[in-house]
């Protein structure tokens, strides 16, 4: 053997372990790129645009509602986020049940029903429902706000929900009718349990979508604010250092809540191994 | 257990055979109680709708009637009319975002193994790298597209520094070009890439790659042969789930791009409805994007053949 051939396969064995790591680690620093150039924004001196680096301050932090408007918007978010991920995710999970475990005569409809909001553009689901709310003259605001991001969020839940009880052995359930369990029981002792993962990652995924949605709400807002309308009309004027902050905080926020529940769970596991 | 199967025979199992199929009847109903809120829902918010911009779509602007005032008919030619004004901006919303989708998945596919594959066994490493995958959307997603316009914009760093080892001419920019609007897309879309692939990986045996191995197939070989068509149905669901929100963006095309050459069909359908208040133009815009993009993506699942698609 030559030492080219060594060195190539050296270099082929070398490549083989690290490629992917590198490739992986490079796209998890784009996608936290500009969350952490959000995040030292937040902490600039900034004045009216948040543009250019003026000087630290905790200004911003101290005082996050100064901006007008933007707590306001955050607020309609969190409570457009909250009532859209309940509905959709009692909706949702009902549908992904019936449609895994029982057969139906229009099975094909049914999941073609699920897929189609999933394969339109949000432009397009945006403009249909405004086009609905203005024949039927409704009037736009947060409860048509609700109505739109409950609808695109039922099928996320629906598909998300709908892999776990695949999953899941049917013979669990049966195992808890011979010990006498009615249905009810069956399903809320030991069905529900082993889907909750599942349904607390659906509904995770629905508020963030619907948390983060601005084309769909933009179409059917009326003068409502949410949190990313307001970042996205004060583009045009230059964006407060609150919005940053508010972004920073979500971010953060988000993260510690999953991580704490990740290891509260982690430390069940061991615990339930342990005995 | 052949004591066990001996014992199932007798009478008393033939009773409960029975009950079994009468509650099974039973469930059946239970079925259609599951899934009718949902699926009412459904047909009011999502089916109505989308029949009503069909119905918008052919409306008709009375003579002398005031701003937004629309008078039902069938006027098809609102179709040619809004076509032959913007078939370059339909074209460049799918060139734009056939571009994104591969570079998301030629991003996203790696980023998938690695937490899925390779990280297996680390499950708390495993958790926080998925959760920086979803965080992202709480930092709100035109907060991080302005991000990303200040970092390329003609004075920030990046320019400066490419300027600087002649990778772009003196005059030269990134922003309010095709390849910024491409890059956002990309950018945005990314997780909805990578979280179908990671829950496709979670599940892959990897023994299987071991077996590859132990028959002397090189890693390339083991992955094309083994991995990837394995991997297909997540593959296939992100690619989908970039492609089609990408299509009718216009965050990116307005924040990164905001000239005649970015221009999407997202924004001309926004622009027509809000500023134009041309309804019926916009609805038949929006009709034939729906139909595009559905047509485009049953051709696709169909080349790839899986059945389960999602």
């Amino acid at each position: 053997m030559s030492a080219g051939t060594a060195g190539s396969a050296l270099l082929r064995q070398v490549l083989g372990r690290w490629l992917i790591p590198l490739i992986g680690g490079m796209a998890f620093l784009f996608l936290l790129v500009p969350i952490a150039y959000v995040f030292a924004f937040s902490f600039n001196d900034a004045g009216r645009t948040n543009l250019t680096w003026r000087g630290f301050t905790l200004d911003n932090w101290r005082n996050p509602c100064g901006a007008p408007a933007v707590c306001e918007s955050l607020a309609n978010s969190l409570q457009i986020g909250a009532t859209a991920t309940v509905l959709a995710t009692i909706l949702g999970t009902a549908i992904a049940i019936g449609l895994v475990r029982y057969r139906f005569r229009f099975n094909a409809t049914a999941n073609m029903l699920i897929f189609l909001p999933l394969a339109t553009p949000e432009v397009v689901l945006g403009a249909s429902l405004l086009a609905q709310f203005l024949n039927v003259g409704a009037e736009l605001g947060m409860g048509t706000i609700i109505i739109a991001h409950t609808m695109f969020c039922i099928s996320f839940v629906v598909v998300t929900v709908k892999a776990r009880v695949a999953s899941l052995d049917p013979q669990l359930e049966q195992a808890a009718a011979d010990l006498y369990a009615t249905p009810f029981q069956a399903f809320w002792r030991v069905t529900f349990p082993l889907l909750l993962p599942g349904i607390v990652a659906a509904a995770l995924l629905a508020f963030a979508i619907s948390f983060d949605d601005f084309i769909i709400t933009n179409f059917n807002s009326g003068s409502a604010d949410t949190f990313p309308k307001f970042v996205y009309v004060a583009a045009t004027r230059g964006i407060p250092a609150q919005a940053n902050v508010i972004g920073s905080a979500m971010f953060i926020i988000a993260l510690l809540i999953v991580i704490g529940g990740q290891i509260l769970a982690a430390r069940r596991a061991k615990l339930l191994a342990a005995l | 257990m052949a004591l066990l199967a001996g014992e199932r025979k007798s009478p008393v199992i033939h009773q409960r055979g029975a009950d079994e199929i009468s509650s099974a009847k039973r469930r059946s109903r239970i079925g259609y109680l599951l899934i009718l809120p949902g699926f009412i829902f459904l047909l009011l918010f999502f089916v109505l709708p989308v029949f009503s911009l069909l119905a918008t779509s052919l409306y008709t602007k009375p003579p002398g009637a005031d701003i937004g005032q629309f008078a039902p008919a069938l006027q098809f030619s609102n179709y040619t009319d809004v076509l032959s004004g913007y078939w370059p901006e339909f074209l460049r919303s799918f060139g734009f975002a056939l571009v994104a989708t591969v570079a998301a998945l030629l991003i996203g596919y790696p980023m998938a193994y690695l937490v899925a594959v390779r990280l297996r066994g680390h499950a708390l490493l495993q958790g926080i790298l998925l959760v920086l995958i979803i965080a992202p959307f709480f930092t709100s997603f035109i907060l991080r597209t302005q991000a990303w316009k200040q970092i390329l914009a003609d004075e920030g760093p990046v320019v400066a520094v490419l300027r600087a080892v002649s990778l772009l001419p003196p005059d030269g920019r990134l922003t309010a070009t095709a390849f910024a609007v491409v890059c956002g897309l990309t950018y945005n879309f990314l997780p909805f890439m990578t979280l179908p692939i990671y829950a496709n990986l979670e599940r892959l045996d990897t023994r299987l790659i071991e077996a590859g191995n132990d028959l002397y197939a090189s890693p390339a070989t083991t992955f094309r042969t083994v991995t990837l068509p394995l991997s297909m149905p997540g593959v296939i669901a992100g690619t989908l789930l970039t492609f089609i929100p990408a299509a009718g963006d216009y965050i990116n095309s307005a924040l990164l791009g905001n000239n005649q050459d970015t221009t999407m069909i997202g924004q001309v359908i926004d622009s027509l409805f809000f500023r134009v208040v041309d309804y019926p133009g916009a609805s038949a815009l929006s009709f034939v994007l729906m139909l595009a993009i559905l047509f485009l993506v049953i051709l696709y699942v169909r080349r790839f053949g899986t059945k389960e698609i999602l």
